[in-house]
């Protein structure tokens, strides 16, 4: 492998590094170090939020997978990546301003503590860490494999070698620096994701000869390809649109989008990051996706989807010009496990140590369980990615549509609805889950059930129960204005 | 029981906003893409280079939305204080 491609990477690890260190120097030594290490001491500004949003949310398959899928159906991928454009703003506009403030009220650092004082319910608090905990720690691993093997592919080194430098530059960072380090350089990451994607389009439409040339190639292949239905005409209507919900306004559901709704420091940071947030990830979906399209009549015939942005821009750039080009999707995927590590820890030592173990801890204590726990996550992922279990691959299967099933109504109209109660969060959380996993293997066997995706029952389901429990049992209006003491 | 915080009345509003944002952009998105998409091949037009229903749809439909996203937040947001204020103290 070309060495010039491996200096842009080399060099970006080290921005990355720099950050790291300077985030766990802003650390405080005071009492709210809970706040500060899982929560950056709710003080982000509105271009560092909307980056950390945009970053955490693009994973490996926003600029590997997907593009991939879009060199493979054609144009209706394309349409059926757009849908992600509301995550741009939805998430921000529907939390808003309440969740901020209520988030405050409450003194919540994580998304659970708001759950347990808006529920008042142990069970409430249990049944979502240990969601969290199992699925977005498999969900997690999946992403540490995938980091590893693109560190593979591009430098030519084993599996097991990429794997370790993947996890030190995460785990590293991550450890010492906490939220802070976390948010501020997915900033760097979700802006080097997109230059990434605008240098590779264009180099890919100039190898391309243009637009309406590859357009014309694209028609000679198989028309089919410039239509919203796929190669075959397999994309339906009703599959398309039902990823509306998958990754479009569920995201407002998952715990690593939904605690960065909390973690703005005024209204100010949240208009702004509305507006860079929304440009951000159209610009970057729309691009990554055409690409994959367009590399079509350049590249033909490449079978792992996952290989096609690598191959292009090794093929249309430069080599130090492709090295920056791939230290987005590098990125992405940091990005993402860096905010999944920090809040699975989060988890473990905010939700489950200080509520059940030990409340009264010291700040020495809590500082050593905090540093303790991160790192020994990342220890753990790291050993089981070397060799991943069948287990930790099949629970990955649920962690996007499964937590959004169980989070969205909780969490939502936990925030909106007076009537919301623990029991219908209960019953809300359990009957998401469930049912995902059920009709995960029921459209596994015979099809998508009415050609939508898994997703879109549980989501209607939970709805239903959510309501129907909060009416039935234990009936009694919440009152937001009243002060709860934690 | 106090009377509702007035942060409340302006959050509700603007979360109202978004959820009639979300439901234009879909019916954008999902008008242009299957409503000109479905027509024979032969017939699609191209702009910039791209098929016609596409460039509605995704292309044009992103910007309108950006578009939209600052309109609303310099127009209809309001800024509003987090902290729990002046009128406890």
């Amino acid at each position: 492998m070309n060495i010039a491609v491996i200096i842009p990477m080399i060099v970006f690890l080290a921005i990355i590094f720099a950050i790291g260190y300077w985030s766990s120097t802003k650390l405080t030594a005071g009492s709210s170090f809970i706040n500060d290490y899982f929560l950056g001491s709710r003080e982000l500004g509105g271009f560092v939020l909307a980056m950390t949003m945009v970053a955490t949310y693009g994973s490996a398959s926003s600029f590997l997978g997907g593009p991939g899928t879009a060199y493979t159906m054609g144009f209706g991928w394309v349409l059926l990546a757009m849908t992600q454009v509301v995550t741009g703003y939805f998430v921000l506009m529907i939390l808003g301003k309440k969740f901020a403030i209520m988030a405050r009220r409450y003194d919540a650092i994580t998304m659970i503590d708001f759950l347990k004082a808006r529920y008042q319910s142990n069970w409430v608090v249990i049944l979502s860490a240990l969601s969290i905990i199992i699925f977005l720690f498999s969900a997690m691993a999946a992403q540490w494999i995938g980091g590893a093997r693109l560190v593979e592919s591009l430098t030519g080194l084993s599996y097991n070698t990429a794997l370790f430098i993947f996890a030190v530059s995460v785990l590293v960072y991550v450890t010492i620096g906490g939220f802070r380090a976390v948010a501020v350089t997915d900033a760097v990451q979700g802006a080097v994701m997109f230059i990434g994607t605008l240098i590779l389009l264009i180099a890919v439409i100039i190898a391309g000869g243009g637009i309406p040339n590859i357009m014309n190639d694209l028609i000679n292949e198989n028309p089919n390809l410039v239509t919203p239905f796929g190669t075959d005409g397999n994309l339906s209507m009703a599959y398309v649109s039902s990823f509306w919900i998958l990754v479009g306004v569920g995201v407002v559901g998952l715990p690593q989008i939904t605690v960065r709704a909390m973690s703005y420091k005024n209204s100010k940071s949240m208009h702004r990051a509305l507006i860079i947030g929304t440009v951000v990830t159209g610009f970057i979906m729309l691009n990554m996706h055409m690409i994959g399209i367009f590399a079509r009549p350049i590249l033909p015939g490449i079978e792992i989807g996952d290989k096609v942005i690598p191959l292009i821009a090794l093929e249309t750039l430069p080599a130090w010009a492709a090295g920056i080009v791939l230290a987005a999707p590098m990125a992405a995927i940091m990005s993402t496990v860096d905010s999944l590590l920090i809040l699975v820890s989060s988890t473990i030592v905010k939700d489950v140590y200080l509520n059940y173990i030990k409340p009264d801890a010291d700040l020495k204590a809590i500082k050593r369980i905090s540093f303790g726990i991160t790192g020994a996550l990342g220890v753990v992922v790291f050993l089981l990615a070397l060799d991943p279990p069948e287990l930790l691959i099949f629970l990955n299967l649920f962690a996007f549509g499964g937590l959004e099933a169980a989070f969205i109504w909780p969490v939502v109209l936990g925030l909106y609805w007076k009537w919301g109660n623990k029991y219908g969060a209960i019953a809300s959380m359990i009957v998401g889950i469930t049912s995902y996993v059920a009709l995960h293997f029921y459209n596994n066997a015979n099809g998508e059930l009415f050609g939508v995706h898994t997703v879109t029952f549980p989501v209607v389901l939970s709805f239903i129960a959510f309501i129907v429990f909060s009416l039935l049992i234990g009936r009694k209006a919440y009152d937001y204005n009243v002060k709860t003491i934690k | 029981m106090k009377e509702t915080d007035w942060r409340f009345k302006i959050a509700n509003r603007e979360a109202r906003i978004g959820l009639g944002l979300a439901i234009f952009n879909f019916i954008w998105w999902f008008g242009f893409a299957y409503g000109m998409g479905s027509r024979p091949v032969e017939e699609y037009t191209y702009i910039f280079g791209l098929p016609d229903w596409f460039f509605y749809s995704c292309v044009v439909g992103f910007l309108l939305i950006v578009v939209l996203v600052i309109v609303i937040v310099k127009f209809f947001f309001v800024e509003v204080p987090f902290d729990e204020e002046e009128d406890e103290r």
